[in-house]
């Protein structure tokens, strides 16, 4: 499964860094950095938690089924 | 490098510019070059496919593949020329619409052909005399494809593809969140092929002549001729069309730059980098020559930098300009650009605190490859070339001795004018 961050609907509410910390770190903006596009299969729940829990559903989950 | 590229061509054949001289006309166009053939779509694309021609406006991509890409969507498509030039330091656009439009017109009908278009636009920027100019020569045709005109407002990021497919749809000429590319999704909705006008007029070129004439000028991977917009000292944007892969040197010669006056070289615009002028002078002027010395070759522009100016003002000044005109989307861009900009400007002035060193290498770590567009990523590939080409001025700058020539006037130039999106 590939992860992305759309940069415009991102607010920088710091929701993801919150919720998937393995992944995502937040710059000094409070800007999510990830860890890559390809997602390891054992944070790949963290990460559907972590998409439907941003406040702008700035995270784009793709493939890897559901 | 390879040398064996490097050709040399005491005389350069003109192609798309060979009219400039005898003026815009429709007349002198059709006397040079003949009716626009009436082939159908297949053989206008082998055509293409045959010359190996890559798009003009920066990314160097093959034409002819975007074309399939395109022709093979289904529904209705659209055709748009790109003329905008967001580009300070080029010209050639400007010059190609202001003294051979019927080339770039015909490019146009040519294109909505292959892709089966039935709309088509061709995007300029306005206050440049250029649309008068297109206005004027569309009146003298008579067209299959009707061409919409509009003026971009003026703003760097604002003729990036997918900023320009927002706008013709309504939207701000802002860049937006990919995928869908315009060729999937373009303008309101349709799939959109997006050319420089460059790229068009070679496409009229082409079909007139072949593609096996189209090879006979450059580079065998990057074939043809190439519109650049030269600058240095007591020269101003001047436009000259040259075969692809011919030294860099030779380029900046003919154009009047005192090349062993020069410090450096900034290839490839905003966006591109800065090279020791010794090592630019050598490089054959292709895409690849460029990409192997970390260079870009971008949209044909040469900047010669004086070794009595100061490379880090060049580059501050117009740090701060790419940081003015971000599109105000994507955080890390909106608050990296002016975090740096701001930095070299204080590096550039005399204002430098050495403890902004480590935030200035953190934020040229961080702000590439998270926005929306490329616009982060061509800003800080020009300000690392920067602090790297003029490391030894950078030194002297930190340890509080800015240049001399710190306020002697800008070589490149920066557009006074605050950005527009609507």
């Amino acid at each position: 499964m590939r992860i992305r961050v759309n940069p415009i609907d991102c607010k920088a509410h710091g929701v993801c860094a919150e919720m998937l910390p393995e992944w995502i770190e937040l710059d000094e903006w409070g800007y999510p950095i990830l860890d890559g596009e390809e997602l390891p299969e054992q944070l790949m729940a963290h990460a559907r938690r972590a998409a439907r829990a941003c406040p702008t559903l700035a995270i784009v989950l793709e493939g890897g089924g559901r | 490098m390879n040398a064996t590229r490097v050709k040399a061509a005491p005389v350069w054949e003109r192609r798309l510019l060979a009219t400039v001289d005898d003026g815009p006309d429709l007349a002198v166009h059709q006397q040079h070059w003949g009716p626009l053939p009436s082939a159908r779509a297949p053989e206008l694309l082998s055509a293409v496919q045959a010359s190996g021609l890559l798009g003009r406006g920066g990314a160097g991509f093959p034409t002819a593949r975007k074309m399939l890409t395109v022709a093979a969507a289904r529904g209705r498509t659209v055709v748009v020329a790109n003329g905008a030039e967001g580009e300070p330091a080029s010209a050639k656009d400007r010059l190609l619409l202001m003294r051979a439009p019927h080339l770039v017109l015909d490019g146009i009908q040519l294109a909505a052909k292959i892709v089966h278009a039935d709309e088509a636009y061709l995007v300029l920027h306005g206050g440049t005399g250029t649309t008068e100019q297109v206005y004027a020569a569309m009146h003298q045709r008579r067209d299959r494809v009707g061409v919409e005109l509009r003026e971009l407002p003026a703003a760097y990021v604002a003729s990036e593809e997918s900023a320009l497919v927002h706008w013709l749809s309504g939207g701000e000429a802002k860049p937006t969140f990919t995928p869908p590319r315009p060729f999937e999704r373009g303008v309101n909705g349709r799939p959109t092929l997006v050319n420089n006008v460059e790229t068009l007029a070679h496409l009229a070129t082409i079909v007139r002549r072949g593609g096996e004439w189209f090879r006979e000028a450059g580079d065998a991977d990057e074939p043809g001729t190439l519109l650049v917009t030269v600058s240095g000292r007591g020269v101003d944007r001047r436009v000259a069309e040259v075969p692809t892969g011919i030294r860099i040197g030779d380029v900046l010669e003919r154009a009047g730059v005192d090349v062993a006056g020069s410090q450096a070289v900034l290839v490839g615009g905003y966006f591109g980098t800065w090279l020791p002028a010794d090592l630019a002078a050598q490089l054959p002027l292709s895409h690849h020559a460029l990409r192997a010395a970390g260079g870009a070759l971008g949209a044909g522009i040469l900047v010669a930098l004086p070794r009595d100016s100061c490379g880090v003002a060049e580059t501050a000044r117009v740090a701060a300009y790419l940081a003015a005109h971000n599109a105000g989307q994507c955080g890390p861009c909106l608050n990296g650009l002016p975090s740096l900009a701001g930095a070299l400007n204080a590096l550039a002035t005399g204002r430098w605190d050495e403890r902004w060193w480590p935030a200035l290498e953190r934020w040229m770590a961080v702000v590439p490859g998270r926005g929306a567009c490329r616009h982060p990523d061509g800003a800080v590939r020009f300000i690392a070339s920067g602090l790297s080409v003029f490391a030894a001025d950078v030194a002297e700058h930190r340890a509080g001795r800015p240049c001399a020539s710190v306020s002697s006037p800008a070589l490149l130039r920066v557009p006074a004018v605050p950005p527009a999106w609507r």
